[in-house]
């Protein structure tokens, strides 16, 4: 459970254990826990999915729906990413409307998706200037154990490629067809436990760490989103060595997500 | 409710999801599904699927809201924005609150809140996929995930519908009799001292038919209470 009181002898337990190469959870530092990829089990849902890395729960619904175009891209569809924090994923998790860090989250897993250009948007026109399909991507956390940037991550681009586009409900053509998708890009995430930079941390390290760093990848190899978070800081070179670890480390939650 | 409708629901005493009148969708429960939560529970009820997460006794927050001589249960009813089939925006809307309160106050009545002054029972649940029936089927997994929790209580409460359909009082209506039917009436009772804890109703009944359906939701959750024990023995129960 993560909280934020966590006594110094924690913060130090886990910041020498980092320091020799060490995880509470047996992990080395750059190692990611274990991950299971499930799709379909939303019926309502054009596409759903769910994923566990460890202990963390995030179930993902994908809803098309038909709109107007913005004016600046009259002939792409859209996107809108949301997730939702339930209280009953955390104890720190409040009700209510969501708060910024449920906003960043949000966002950080939106760019990841929408700027590897995972998406085809110029195949989701209906008709130019008056009606797209707008893709809603609806993240539920329901255990949160850490990493809810990865396994958001995951879990969206699980659900997307899973989804189907509703063709015969709204009578657009006969038959429904796959979600054009084009890449696959994943999230590595990093936290600074003392000196140390580790993949993947859990809430108890995310409790205790000063820093995060968030890497997307496509699958070429390339970044194509990142974000640096908290109140810490990285040094240029522990930055340099993420984006490279992230590019090695990223192999098994791409086959998982492969094997789905 | 629709009300008055030209749409066969029932034909022969057979529903169109092939039931009998005063049968039960499959319910399936499973108890202890999620790691950070005191207590939880995952419920499939026919295609309804429901997640329950408990934490507490903990301090209540805002402290204006504490009693000196009790504790609240905080009940929070959502409904995922894929559970249904136009997309539901994010976040608690006029029937969602209204859910979420009188649940609060059927929980105030079974647990033991008089052990916990100035305390909260943080009581979540999540409907992941809607096909009508879902306060009932949340309500059902909320009893379990308080039981997961550990926390004192008198019983658990099951919920069940009843409501009526081309003029037949039937049992937990689905998705077409909840949207053609003529009445429905959710209702939650405590199964050993046959007490009402929570009650709706809309549509119409004539005074037999709604004897009539209070027998038949009865008799549900009576049925019900029998597979949330189950499902509770089947974790907690130990050798046999």
């Amino acid at each position: 459970m993560s909280s934020d009181s966590v006594s110094n002898l924690m913060k130090g337990h886990m910041e020498s254990l980092a320091a020799e190469g060490k995880r509470a959870d047996g992990r080395g530092i750059n190692e990611f826990r274990e991950v299971k990829i499930e799709t379909g089990m939303i019926n309502t849902a054009e596409g759903s999915s769910m994923v566990h890395l460890g202990k963390t729960k995030v179930l993902c619904g994908i809803k098309l729906l038909i709109g107007t175009p913005y004016g600046d891209s009259p002939g792409s569809g859209t996107m809108t990413t949301s997730t939702e924090l339930a209280p009953l994923a955390d104890q720190s998790f409040d009700p209510g409307p969501p708060r910024e860090a449920s906003i960043e989250l949000a966002r950080v897993v939106d760019r990841g998706i929408r700027e590897s250009r995972m998406i085809d948007f110029d195949a989701l026109c209906i008709e130019r200037g008056e009606r797209v399909w707008m893709v809603y991507i609806d993240l539920h956390i329901l255990d949160n154990g850490g990493n809810l940037f990865d396994c958001c991550t995951l879990a969206a681009a699980a659900a997307l490629s899973n989804a189907k586009i509703p063709n015969v409900q709204h009578g657009i053509a006969d038959e429904d067809v796959d979600l054009p998708v084009t890449c696959w890009p994943i999230s590595c995430t990093f936290g600074r436990l003392g000196d140390t930079v580790i993949l993947d941390p859990t809430s108890d390290e995310e409790a205790v760490m000063s820093a995060r760093l968030t890497v997307a990848h496509d699958e070429d190899g390339n970044i194509r989103a990142a974000q640096k978070g908290m109140n810490g800081a990285f040094t240029d070179a522990e930055v340099r060595e993420a984006v490279k670890t992230a590019r090695k480390s990223d192999n098994v939650l791409r086959e998982a997500l492969k094997g789905i | 409710m629709a009300g008055q409708t030209d749409m066969e629901l029932i034909k022969d005493g057979v529903r169109l999801d092939g039931r009998k009148p005063d049968e039960l969708r499959e319910v399936k429960i499973t108890a202890g599904v999620l790691d950070n939560a005191d207590g939880s529970c995952y419920l499939e009820w026919g295609n309804n699927k429901i997640y329950a997460g408990v934490f507490g006794p903990m301090e209540c927050h805002p402290r204006h809201k504490q009693k000196a001589d009790r504790a609240i249960v905080q009940a929070r009813y959502t409904m995922a924005p894929f559970s249904v089939n136009d997309r539901k925006r994010p976040g608690l809307d006029r029937r969602s609150s209204e859910i979420s309160y009188i649940v609060s106050q059927a929980f105030e009545k079974v647990v033991m809140v008089e052990e916990f002054p100035k305390a909260s029972i943080r009581v979540d649940m999540q409907v992941v996929e809607a096909h009508a029936g879902t306060r009932c089927a949340a309500m059902t997994a909320a009893s379990v995930a308080l039981a997961d929790a550990g926390i004192p209580m008198r019983d658990m409460i099951p919920a069940c519908a009843s409501g009526k359909v081309n003029d037949v009082v039937v049992l937990d209506l689905n998705k077409e009799e909840d949207n053609y039917g003529q009445a429905d009436l959710p209702l939650a009772i405590i199964p050993s001292t046959g007490e009402v804890v929570l009650l709706q109703l809309d549509g119409h009944l004539t005074p037999e038919q709604f004897e009539e359906a209070m027998d038949l939701a009865t008799s549900g959750c009576m049925d019900l209470y029998k597979i949330m024990r189950d499902a509770l023995d089947k974790s907690y129960g130990g050798k046999k």
